[in-house]
């Protein structure tokens, strides 16, 4: 089509793209570049019902001047970007430097708050995507293959774990896994343990928090898988169990490669979303043993009584450049087979 | 048929005039008076008292929620606020005092607050910014029949309370015989303040934001902390307060250290698991290490009223919240809370507040600016220590490092 109708055929989600999506992370971007400016603090008396004591407290009026003079606040550069709560620089330099060994040198980098909500993101998303998408193509072949009476009512249930709102699904399962609840009772009865409990290890939460990711992310394979299955052409199918092939040489030889492309798409979907990672921390009260990079963003907007701006703004654009890594093998796929087309 | 459609009619008429009787004269002539307030009972008393100041000039609403922390700086940084009283308590005034965001308050209380006791005032360099109405502490409870049974003493220091629960464990009485809310976020870097509190410890350098816990204090507090985890449920990291309180309440452990607010939950008649009602004892908070400070910090809650509203606006909300205020709503409420106004008898349920707050060294949490950011900075360190996955000079030691990344970036240091 002329290039002309096409822009203006998409012109509109353009301007909502620009609006809603590109000037937000620019704004975020640059907000991650400031911080709050130097407090002017003053030594006062206060007085309360347990007595009176002398504490310092922000000079108002001075800061407010400062304030209305920069409002962006002051200038840090990548400062944010290196300091402790984030890429930790100097901290890393000095473990790497000085160190014991590997897994000394590991423990101790774990211990910095980005790396660890970085590592259980990369787990979370490293393990759910793969293994959700094999559940759902598992439950794509078997609602393929079930009597049609009974098509409907298995497909609604193998939706549902993606129905349910994220955030009241993990707070139930949590309520479930509880050591004095059905399932925590059950599998302290199965492992005759009863000091097991999964709320308790990181391991154990680790555990949980990925069978429930797989348990989620499983149905969006799962629809997307058996739309594909059904523009599986019948021929190829019919001619291979002529030639002999069971059924998993059939999935195998033609089911699979026709899906390829669908596991791609799905595969790409799914690495964004679960590098996202977030309900199902909050859902589990897990935060003691397991962060995400999205948490770690809740948790500096949402902090006692100050919102740190410029820590979150920066913990986002990690985020943003962390997909981007994420997608660059396939996107670099994607280009060479848009090349290959226009050659 | 008829009779019943009858009998509602009426009820419906009377309902309405009953509750156009309900509305008192606050002497308030116009306005409009928005409450933001945290949500538990005692605030819930006062909210629906001041409610009561509303007639067809003043509207009064209140929005009651456990988020009010979040809320209210945005809220009254608008103009025009978007609330007009805030309930705030130690902590939840500091933001709003740095960012100027609530006012004095001497002038009306000169016109309009003669029933206010000196020390219901809060002030901050000589001018009065809230109005405190009742006092909160964490105090320890315990089961007065599980420790006659395991045959301790009651525990007047956390020493006492480990032998206790020692005891208790090793009778085969309970399995975990402690609860604590050790669960990251507010609630595991309230229990270090603790701590660190009845230790004798002081947070700060005295003039500065520079942090002064990385010391023997500090290390004998997460010591303390980690002792008595060993016998606390296993998934202690996952109790808030109320996770905390219903262990207590279902009888699953035999002393906690909780909330004063919570003491009529536990032991008032309605709701409460009559055996564990009548067998709590409220005591004042344990003390720890050989001093005579209770390790619990002293809290206040109390109200402020905000900057950015018209004066008629502001003189609205304080006659309502003093009509709020009257020593008879205290009088009519007095298992709700430790309230501060004139002439109020204790009731049962705040014996536990009233032996801590009485205590001759007993702190209260630290008013101050960065105490937020501290108090993260525990939480998001802590935890690892009570896992056992580094020791206490580390855990000091990324204590500081955390909180001063905080502080840096909102300009404190």
């Amino acid at each position: 089509m002329p290039h002309r109708t096409f822009l203006m055929f998409i012109l509109p989600s353009l301007l909502a793209m620009l609006v809603f999506i590109a000037a937000p992370v620019v704004s975020v971007a640059v907000q991650s570049l400031f911080i709050a400016h130097d407090k002017v603090m003053v030594s006062v008396q206060s007085c309360g019902p347990f007595g009176c004591s002398t504490n310092v407290h922000v000079d108002n009026k001075a800061t407010e001047d400062l304030q209305k003079k920069e409002p962006l606040g002051k200038f840090n550069g990548l400062g944010t970007y290196l300091d402790r709560n984030h890429l930790a620089v100097a901290e890393v330099g000095a473990i790497i430097s000085n160190n014991t060994g590997l897994s000394d040198a590991a423990t101790r980098i774990y211990a910095l708050p980005f790396y660890r909500a970085l590592s259980f993101t990369l787990v979370y998303t490293f393990v759910v995507t793969p293994l959700a998408m094999l559940l759902g193509f598992v439950i794509a072949l078997s609602v393929n293959a079930v009597s049609p009476w009974i098509k409907g009512p298995v497909i609604f249930f193998s939706l549902l774990p993606m129905i349910i709102t994220p955030i009241v699904g993990s707070l139930i399962v949590y309520w479930m896994i509880d050591a004095n609840a059905i399932l925590g009772a059950a599998l302290q009865d199965l492992f005759h343990d009863p000091n097991l409990y999964l709320k308790a290890s990181p391991i154990l939460t680790w555990i949980v928090l990925l069978a429930y990711g797989i348990w989620t992310n499983g149905p969006f394979s799962f629809v997307v898988f058996y739309a594909g299955l059904q523009m599986v052409p019948k021929d190829t199918l019919e001619s291979a169990m002529i030639d002999g092939a069971n059924r998993w040489e059939r999935v195998r030889f033609v089911v699979v490669p026709y899906l390829t492309p669908l596991a791609t798409f799905i595969a790409l979907v799914q690495l964004m979303d679960n590098f996202r990672v977030f309900e199902p921390i909050v859902g589990f009260n897990a935060q003691a043993n397991a962060t995400s990079l999205s948490y770690s963003i809740y948790s500096d907007l949402n902090g006692q009584f100050s919102q740190l701006f410029s820590s979150a703004a920066a913990t986002s654009m990690l985020t943003i450049v962390g997909v981007v890594i994420l997608l660059v093998p396939v996107l670099v796929r994607t280009w060479r087979e848009f090349n290959l087309k226009v050659v | 048929m008829r009779h019943l459609l009858g009998a509602g009619v009426s009820l419906a008429v009377l309902c309405l005039m009953g509750g156009a009787a309900l509305a008192a004269d606050c002497g308030i002539t116009s306005g409009k008076v928005a409450i933001l307030s945290n949500d538990f009972n005692a605030l819930r008393i006062l909210a629906d008292a001041a409610k009561e100041c509303a007639n067809d000039k003043v509207t009064v609403t209140a929005n009651q929620t456990t988020e009010h922390k979040n809320l209210q700086v945005p809220a009254l940084t608008v103009n025009p606020a978007q609330y007009t009283v805030a309930f705030v308590a130690n902590n939840s005034i500091a933001p709003l005092l740095s960012a100027d965001l609530v006012r004095p308050l001497d002038d009306l209380i000169a016109k309009y607050g003669q029933q206010l006791q000196p020390n219901q005032l809060i002030k901050v360099d000589g001018k009065t910014m809230a109005i405190a109405f009742d006092a909160n502490s964490q105090h320890l409870f315990y089961r007065k029949d599980i420790l006659a049974k395991a045959g301790v003493q009651p525990p007047k220091t956390y020493e006492d309370v480990l032998a206790a629960a020692k005891a208790i464990k090793d009778q085969g009485i309970m399995q975990y015989p402690l609860a604590a809310a050790d669960k990251p976020g507010w609630d595991l870097g309230a229990e270090f303040v603790n701590m660190y509190i009845g230790e004798g410890g002081d947070f700060f350098d005295s003039s500065s934001a520079k942090l002064a816990i990385n010391n023997d204090k500090g290390i004998a507090t997460l010591k303390m902390m980690k002792a008595l985890t060993a016998y606390m449920p296993p998934d202690y990291l996952t109790y808030d307060a109320d996770a905390m309180k219903a262990a207590y309440t279902s009888s699953k452990v035999a002393m906690m250290d909780g909330w004063g607010s919570y003491a009529n939950d536990v032991i008032g008649p309605k709701d409460a698991d009559q055996n564990v009602a009548t067998n709590t004892v409220l005591a004042a908070a344990p003390t720890v290490g050989g001093n005579d400070i209770p390790a619990a910090s002293l809290w206040w809650d109390g109200f402020s009223i905000a900057k950015n509203i018209s004066d008629a606006d502001a003189e609205a909300s304080f006659k309502a919240m003093m009509h709020a205020l009257d020593p008879s709503v205290a009088a009519a409420h007095p298992d709700a809370a430790p309230w501060l106004m004139k002439g109020f008898q204790p009731g049962a349920a705040q014996v536990g507040v009233m032996a801590t707050a009485s205590a001759p060294d007993a702190k209260a949490y630290p008013m101050l600016p960065y105490m937020g950011l501290l108090h993260t900075a525990l939480s998001n360190e802590i935890g690892d220590y009570l896992k056992g996955s580094k020791d206490e000079a580390k855990t000091l030691a990324d204590i500081e490092a955390d909180y001063n990344a905080a502080a840096k970036e909102g300009g404190f240091l």
